[in-house]
């Protein structure tokens, strides 16, 4: 465990030794501020329903940006042979890269507290929705950063791996938007699989079992496959 | 404990049909400083990664400091430092920083780790730009480095690729003084293809080419292979007689033939001396041309060395086997115009069956018109 630990401290150190922590968490911020006070005093309403919307869209452009790297490049510079050919085995090496990102992204969370504290000074906040939708927005960036390390994990050219996890994700997002049109015996099963489906109960402030597994899965499962693709180098 | 630290068995790597690795054994023993010698792409590399259990071997297996490659990676691990070829870092770390890291990984803490990386800094002399960003150092620099990290946790074995390539012969001298150094306390295996390299570090030089070990000797060993030492010798031509001087040379003792080149080259007589074994025959030279009131401006001993061995036990038969090992593509292109080629003709027949037909279609019509 402490492998794990220490990855993901590297990792997560590493985002702040270079400008992409500073440049992706910036421009979230920026981009989120905007789009959710431009509307805010027009419903009038005390509530960051919108914010977690608005939050939940710009993490499908964001998130693969931090995760674009994640083993991509120690592919391509190889610093992947000097990382696996110490005492860690690939699971460790994976689950610390996953936790470092994640850290990174919790930080960027923590970071827009302040919009929260904005609003409940500005009306009376409900703080139990804004519980639910803070866990469903980590929930939902976590499993699009079990995608975006998967895709990684493929590839050695980042752009590869950043428009690979965008086209998923988005795929994901969009999956029941068309249901109207789609043969009904699909329907069903497009909305079990979609992010937005999933993510809606908890930005309304319910947390059911079914939508923190569904994330939970994703992001085990990607993890899986990262873990199955970093080891397969061994045989090829 | 043994004292065979690395124990490799009958490995091979096959990279889809193409056998990167073939059959390679070998022993490294404690304290030995083993070179891996070889043209690029000869299996140098795949060898070291399978070692370090980067990639697994598809056949074949080794032990490390008595661990099994696969039974027991992780100890095996622990017990290489290893420089990958072309020393990848995380550069965007400081020096400090990045050994840190290491040390952690390794599973050193507090004031452990503090100890070790100050004593690797010191062995690579490290110490001025230990605050400094990797990506910000010259290359000698952070090959250090990549030295360093290998050294923190003081590993029986130390696997190096290629340590020396892209350093000036100052820097390269420094790390060739540091492997020596190491050396004689650990197990080193470094692979390279500059010859000169592997006479003055290592005490013992595998070479491999296109995937099979093809010699298994000490520099020494290999050199006496290549063929005995010739002498160079420059006399005087004022006053000497060139039959004569060469009758005077061909009675020392030890000569096998003698040759000489360029005569009368501006004034000077060159011989070249080739003696019947690899007995040193310099004081021999010297003297008897003293003796004979000769004068000698010159007298160099110049063996053949390791590049002839090398280029004879690497290039043997290269071409023949290149030749004989189409690539898959070159394949498929002959298959390509063999189907075009037979293509072409049935068409060619088909035309002119065609060209007949209506040929003969125009006679019958002639002879209906006659008729």
């Amino acid at each position: 465990m402490h492998n794990v630990l220490t990855i993901a401290g590297r990792q997560f150190r590493s985002y702040f030794n270079g400008p992409i922590a500073y440049l992706v968490i910036g421009t979230v911020l920026l981009v989120l501020g905007f789009l959710f006070w431009e509307t805010f005093f027009l419903f009038g309403k005390a509530t960051l329903r919108e914010m977690f919307r608005y939050a939940s869209l710009i993490n499908y452009f964001a998130l693969p940006a931090l995760t674009m790297g994640l083993i991509a490049e120690e592919k391509r510079t190889g610093t992947i042979e000097l990382l696996i050919t110490m005492p860690v085995t690939e699971g460790q090496v994976i689950l610390g890269k996953y936790l470092g990102v994640l850290g990174l992204y919790a930080v960027m969370l923590l970071l827009t507290l302040p919009y929260a504290f904005s609003v409940s000074s500005l009306g009376n906040l409900d703080w139990g929705p804004v519980f639910s939708g803070y866990f469903g927005l980590l929930l939902q960036g976590g499993a699009l950063l079990g995608i975006g390390l998967m895709m990684s994990s493929f590839t050695d050219n980042q752009l590869v791996a950043f428009f690979a996890t965008l086209g998923v994700s988005i795929f994901f997002f969009l999956v029941d938007k068309f249901l109207p049109f789609m043969p009904s015996g699909v329907t069903n099963f497009f909305e079990a699989i979609s992010f937005d489906s999933h993510f809606e109960s908890l930005r309304r402030g319910v947390v059911a079992v079914r939508d923190v597994l569904y994330f939970v899965s994703v992001a085990t499962i990607t993890l899986m496959v990262a873990f199955r693709s970093l080891e397969s180098r061994r045989w090829s | 404990m043994s004292d065979v630290m690395i124990e490799a068995r009958d490995l091979s790597k096959l990279y889809g049909p193409v056998h990167a690795l073939k059959d390679v054994s070998f022993e490294v023993r404690r304290g030995e400083v083993l070179g891996f010698l070889g043209p690029n792409g000869a299996g140098k590399t795949t060898t070291m990664k399978i070692l370090t259990c980067f990639i697994a071997p598809s056949t074949g297996t080794a032990k490390v400091n008595g661990a099994d490659i696969f039974e027991d990676p992780m100890a095996v691990r622990s017990a290489i430092g290893y420089l990958p070829e072309s020393t990848p870092l995380y550069t965007e770390m400081l020096v400090l920083e990045y050994l840190e890291f290491v040390a952690k990984m390794r599973g050193y803490k507090g004031e452990d780790a503090r100890k070790r990386i100050k004593k690797a800094v010191e062995q690579t002399s490290l110490g001025d730009v230990i605050a400094k960003e990797i990506r910000a150092l010259s290359k000698g620099f952070r090959q250090r480095v990549g030295l360093a990290q290998a050294l923190v946790h003081e590993p029986p074995v130390l696997i190096l690729d290629e340590p020396m390539s892209g350093l000036d012969p100052n820097q390269a001298s420094e790390i060739r003084d540091l492997i020596k150094q190491i050396g004689s306390e650990r197990t080193v295996i470094l692979s390279t293809h500059d010859l000169g390299e592997v006479q003055v570090t290592c005490d013992r030089v595998l070479i491999i080419a296109k995937g099979r070990l093809v010699a298994d000797d000490t520099p020494e060993e290999l050199r006496e292979r290549a063929g005995k030492a010739s002498y160079f010798v420059t006399l005087d031509g004022k006053g000497a007689d060139a039959k004569k001087a060469r009758e005077i040379l061909g009675g020392i003792g030890g000569v096998s033939s003698i040759k000489q080149r360029d005569a009368e080259a501006k004034g000077e007589l060159l011989f070249t001396i080739v003696p019947k074994d690899a007995s040193d025959l310099r004081r021999d030279i010297f003297q008897t041309i003293v003796k004979n009131d000769l004068v000698m401006l010159g007298l160099e001993r110049k063996s053949e060395g390791l590049d002839k061995v090398f280029r004879d036990l690497t290039t043997g038969d290269t071409a023949a086997s290149a030749a004989a090992t189409k690539t898959k593509r070159d394949q498929k292109i002959d298959e390509a115009r063999e189907k075009k080629k037979a293509r072409d003709e049935a068409k060619r027949k088909d035309d002119e069956r065609a060209a007949e037909e209506s040929s003969s279609d125009e006679d019958a019509s002639d002879e209906k018109g006659e008729a």
